[in-house]
């Protein structure tokens, strides 16, 4: 899950520069921007749950 | 020959020099600051941590840090990506050999090898009390030396994100003035990569994963340390504003009246919240929290007006307390000084908050866009290098150290204090601390 989560923090930051070299006009330059920071705040998710012991978890 | 390389120094660059000069007040607060927050036991390793750390950032940056960073008009390694250059990286020989130092360059690169310091220092707050000094100073050298070099040069070395209004027309493209993201952000993301590769103190977690209360052992310390950060903050911003940004020296005073409302409003408010949650004002939190409105004032503390310094303290001052405890109760993340909650957190919100009230005066900003439009999504673009880039390669290289040199210290050492343990000495020797030194009644 560790590993996932680090490609999904890596995903989203190609996924925002490609909305930068794809996407001209500004909003859906804006969304697919925001769409790859939400890409990256889910694999962030990942990474901290891969790091949290199960007590934590559980609770 | 760039706006630099003048032979003698400008009314700017011996202003910029002047703010410079207290910068490593910065450096002193947060050293004090974090050493107050931690136990007795570890105070003069956490000094002594970073003592070591200020040198071996010098020492990374000069060797190989610069020449990847470079100076605000350098050149770089381009590459070319659908008929864009992307500048990733800047070219300049080791140990500053390309530089001209008998010129304002000079002031520019002495500036970036204390904010590389700065934010080398970060992480020794995080992963206090479980790091092995030799492994501190190795780690200081993988951060100061390649990780903050490579986004410093994006965001201030004229690399991709700055570039991002001329390229992209996003409006002047990716803007840092006091370092909220280059130095704050970075220096707290490679605090939360320690911490997860060390894992939290031993006794901070019960064996039901619930975290017990270790206070900090010098409060006097902790707040002494804000009052010392407060004025090399405020020299950080002024000299990146003059340095790095070209802004004119009149808004000198306008970059120490938000930097002040910043931590002003953002320590009130983490006061006012801990009162409300704990029934009194916490003073550890206050004083994160006032750390917090330096940090999240840093990004825009040149270009906004004075009541959008308050809006954002006052956010910030919020966010701390709130991310302190969340990531200590749910993210079992054992912090602690606050470091992620106040720098990355606090980072990110300013890097934000530009976007939002940040207002570009022309004569500077116009050689780096056409206009404030889409200048929130430059912003954003920013934070996704920092969460996409900074934080997955300062925990890869951490992780890689760990394997050659173990980066924590054996359980014992941990029981004892890394004074004893580190250094064969305590730091208040005349003091004991121990409740078995204290006869019961």
């Amino acid at each position: 899950m560790k590993l996932a989560g680090f490609l999904l923090l890596l995903s989203g930051l190609f996924l925002v520069l490609a909305a930068l070299v794809l996407l001209r006009q500004p909003s859906p330059q804006a969304l697919f921007v925001l769409l790859g920071i939400g890409v990256g705040a889910i694999g962030l998710g990942m990474v901290f749950r891969a790091h949290t012991p199960a007590k934590e978890r559980r609770r | 020959m760039n706006r630099f390389g003048d032979a003698t120094l400008s009314e700017a660059a011996l202003m910029a020099a002047a703010a410079v000069l207290l910068m490593p007040l910065a450096l002193a607060g947060l050293a004090i600051l974090n050493t107050g927050l931690a136990r007795s036991r570890n105070a003069a390793h956490l000094m002594m941590a970073s003592l070591c750390i200020a040198g071996v950032a010098a020492v990374a940056y000069v060797f190989c840090g610069f020449s990847w960073q470079g100076l605000p008009d350098g050149t770089g390694r381009l590459i070319r990506v659908a008929g864009t250059d992307w500048n990733w990286m800047a070219r300049q020989p080791l140990f500053l050999r390309g530089a001209d130092l008998a010129s304002a360059q000079s002031v520019v690169i002495w500036m970036q090898i204390l904010a590389a310091s700065l934010c080398a220092l970060i992480p020794s707050g995080a992963a206090a009390e479980r790091w092995r000094l030799g492994a501190i100073c190795a780690s200081t050298a993988l951060l100061a030396g390649i990780t903050y070099p490579l986004f410093a040069h994006w965001a201030w070395g004229g690399g991709w994100l700055a570039q991002l209004g001329n390229n992209f027309h996003l409006g002047y493209g990716f803007v840092d003035v006091g370092g909220g993201g280059v130095i704050q952000t970075a220096g707290g993301l490679a605090a939360l990569a320690m911490v997860w590769i060390l894992g939290p103190r031993r006794g901070k977690y019960t064996s039901d994963g619930l975290p017990t209360a270790i206070p900090a052992h010098h409060a006097v310390f902790v707040i002494f340390g804000c009052l010392l950060a407060w004025v090399g903050w405020i020299g950080m911003n002024i000299a990146g504003a003059l340095l790095l940004y070209g802004l004119e020296a009149s808004r000198i005073g306008l970059i120490g009246i938000n930097t002040t409302l910043a931590a002003g409003a953002a320590a009130l408010m983490t006061a006012i919240v801990t009162r409300l949650r704990f029934g009194r004002p916490d003073a550890s939190l206050t004083a994160n929290g006032w750390v917090a409105g330096l940090v999240a004032a840093s990004a825009a503390c040149a270009l906004i007006p004075p009541a959008a310094a308050i809006l954002i303290g006052l956010v910030a001052g919020v966010l701390t307390p709130i991310a302190i405890e969340n990531l200590e109760a749910r993210l079992a993340i054992d912090d602690p000084a606050g470091a992620i909650s106040v720098h990355a957190v606090g980072g990110i919100w300013g890097l934000i908050a530009t976007g939002m009230f940040a207002r570009f005066p022309a004569a500077s900003f116009q050689s780096r866009g056409a206009g404030d439009a889409g200048q929130w999504v430059a912003q954003i673009v920013g934070v996704a290098a920092l969460l996409g880039f900074v934080l997955p390669l300062a925990y890869g290289l951490n992780a890689l150290l760990n394997l050659v040199l173990p980066q924590r210290v054996a359980p014992e050492a941990e029981r004892q204090g890394l004074d004893l343990h580190e250094l064969g000495a305590g730091a208040y020797p005349d003091f004991p601390t121990h409740s078995d030194d204290f006869p019961q009644r």
